[in-house]
């Protein structure tokens, strides 16, 4: 049996791997090669120099990679506090409603957000759903609240929000009532048991949950584009220039190869931490 | 240790609030696509209609929709193929580099979108494939395929193995187990994560944004639309794009519904 289940393990696994090494393996070591090209060329068959990350440093890129960091652990830290009381609701207290709420959310997913960023921008600007009614109701009226750096992470909240609420309502899930109960019971107050019992034992949850939230985050545009009005430039929007406009390869490819560096880096630690089979709900 | 009332009615009025908020921007487009005004301003002072027929002539409109339908028909397809097996290799089999696998899998996930698009773009440009729409295909692929492997996989391991070895040893060889007990068993983890495969394609925009060269989705258009300036055009083809991917969501969930209530009529005439 166990050999068997070894070839078949190997062979179901090929066509994703086939798919993955093709789409996702190969463009990136295209990415690395391209960073060390000299600037402006449009082939890898250059002699390979370094300049791309020395402009990045004497032109200062650096900055809009500390603001896209910056912004996404804002956002993360702000998602982890919103979404703790409905996670442990899902988890927890709700019967049918995690139902309602789950079905609620995810098909927020599967509208473009762009389409919903652009919601908030009819919703919050001057003349818009807010400020429109309320001057024609009230007569007092104010400036609109967008293209600043407070309403990008108010944008980055709410885009993210599933990403953070589904793993947390799960790592939830996973803290046995007994645990709580027993703590409860030898007289631990309400936060000692949220300290020492429910975040350590959910952990897995908030792992992921947090690093989910904080890499799209952290290479997100749209919000700084549509909400922000490029009140700051974020990493992504520099890659896309020196992709564009700056008709600059391997400037964008340095730039994506630290980013990457960076997310890809968070990603591995945080998901070699944790068991998937135990999140995913195996039974064995 | 059951919570008292109290925090029992705050959670849920929190929960409302949470899937007010997540909606009201939509309940924004909404209404400005029906204003009748070329330059939207609320409160809206006449409403109308017309943009949705203009919407409807435009043969652009109806180009962009065409290519948006046709790469998440084809995105779909193969995700479900791929993920399938993904899935098994994932949950089902005991193999040597299984956690490796799982773990490489969630790394696509974690990706800037828009920077493995420019990396593909990068890729396709030095082995000499001109982007089109077949490209985007490909792109939607890196994103989409782990996500319908990791939702067959969830599927995959509420599964008993126990079925598949009594098969084997009554004789059935890998291909007829696959046909005959694997697939059907998972196959309400496959229906959803077509599903998810399609409705996520619809409405990507970071992975399409590099690779479909001079062919254009819907959300690309609507960027476009939307960092250029104000077309009327915008809330009402969002509007289009959002009431297309819902009236699928309950489709799905009718077809599910009416599938049960047969198996359970047919279980109840035995």
């Amino acid at each position: 049996m166990e050999r068997i289940d070894r070839r078949l393990g190997f062979l179901s696994a090929l066509p994703l791997g086939v798919v993955l090494a093709l789409s996702f393996l190969a463009p990136m070591l295209v990415i690395a090669i391209f960073s060390v090209m000299p600037q402006k060329v449009f082939s890898v068959l250059n002699m390979p120099d370094f300049s791309s990350f020395g402009v990045i440093i004497s032109q200062g890129y650096y900055k809009s990679l500390l603001w896209s960091l910056g912004m996404a652990a804002v956002s993360t830290f702000m998602l982890l506090i919103i979404c703790w009381p409905l996670a442990y609701g899902m988890a927890k207290v709700f019967n049918r409603f995690t139902l309602v709420l789950t079905i609620a959310v995810v098909m927020t997913l599967f509208v473009s957000e762009n389409i919903r960023l652009f919601g908030w921008v009819l919703t919050l600007m001057k003349g818009g759903l807010f400020e429109g009614h309320i001057r024609h109701w009230t007569g007092i009226g104010w400036d609109s609240p967008l293209y600043n750096v407070s309403v990008i992470v108010f944008g980055l909240v709410y885009v993210y929000l599933p990403f953070m609420l589904f793993p947390l309502a799960q790592g939830i899930s996973m803290v046995p009532d007994d645990a709580r109960q027993a703590a409860a019971d030898l007289g631990a107050s309400r936060w000692r048991i949220l300290w020492e019992i429910d975040l350590p034992l959910a952990a897995p949850g908030i792992v992921i949950g947090s690093l989910l939230s904080f890499v799209l985050a952290a290479g997100a545009t749209a919000e700084s584009k549509i909400l922000g009005g490029q009140a700051v430039i974020v990493i992504s929007d520099d890659i896309e220039t020196a992709f564009t406009f700056g008709q600059n390869w391997p400037l964008g490819a340095a730039l994506s190869l630290i980013l990457i560096g960076i997310i890809g880096g968070l990603a591995i630690y945080g998901v070699s931490r944790v068991d998937l089979d135990a999140i995913m709900g195996r039974k064995r | 240790m059951r919570p008292s009332k109290s925090t029992r009615i705050a959670l849920l009025i929190y929960g409302i609030l949470t899937i007010a908020f997540l909606y009201l921007p939509l309940v924004s487009v909404g209404f400005a696509s029906i204003s009748k005004a070329r330059y939207l301003s609320f409160p809206i002072r006449a409403y109308s209609t017309k943009w949705y027929g203009k919407a409807l002539e435009s043969e652009s409109v109806q180009d962009l929709l065409i290519t948006s339908l046709m790469i998440a028909g084809i995105v779909t397809v193969i995700s479900m193929v791929v993920g399938f097996f993904g899935a098994l290799a994932f949950a089902r089999y005991q193999w040597r580099y299984r956690t490796l696998f799982q773990k490489i899998i969630l790394l696509p996930i974690f990706f800037p979108q828009m920077v493995l698009g420019l990396a593909l773009l990068m890729w396709f440009n030095s082995i000499g494939i001109i982007p089109s729409w077949k490209t985007a295909v490909i792109a939607h692929l890196v994103w989409i395929a782990p996500i319908a492997t990791l939702i067959i996989a969830i599927r995959a391991y509420s599964f008993d193995p126990a079925l598949e070895e009594a098969a084997r040893d009554m004789g059935a060889n890998t291909t007829t187990i696959l046909r005959e007990i694997t697939l059907p068993l998972l196959m309400p983890g496959i229906i959803s994560a077509g599903l998810f495969s399609f409705l996520l394609s619809w409405g990507n925009f970071p992975l399409s944004l590099f690779t479909t060269g001079a062919d254009s989705t819907l959300p690309e258009w609507l960027y476009a639309k939307m960092v250029s300036g104000y077309s009327p055009l915008v809330p009402t083809l969002g509007i289009l794009s959002v009431v297309g991917s819902f009236l699928l969501i309950m489709l799905a969930f009718a077809l599910s519904w009416l599938m049960r209530s047969i198996k359970q009529s047919r279980a109840s005439q035995i």
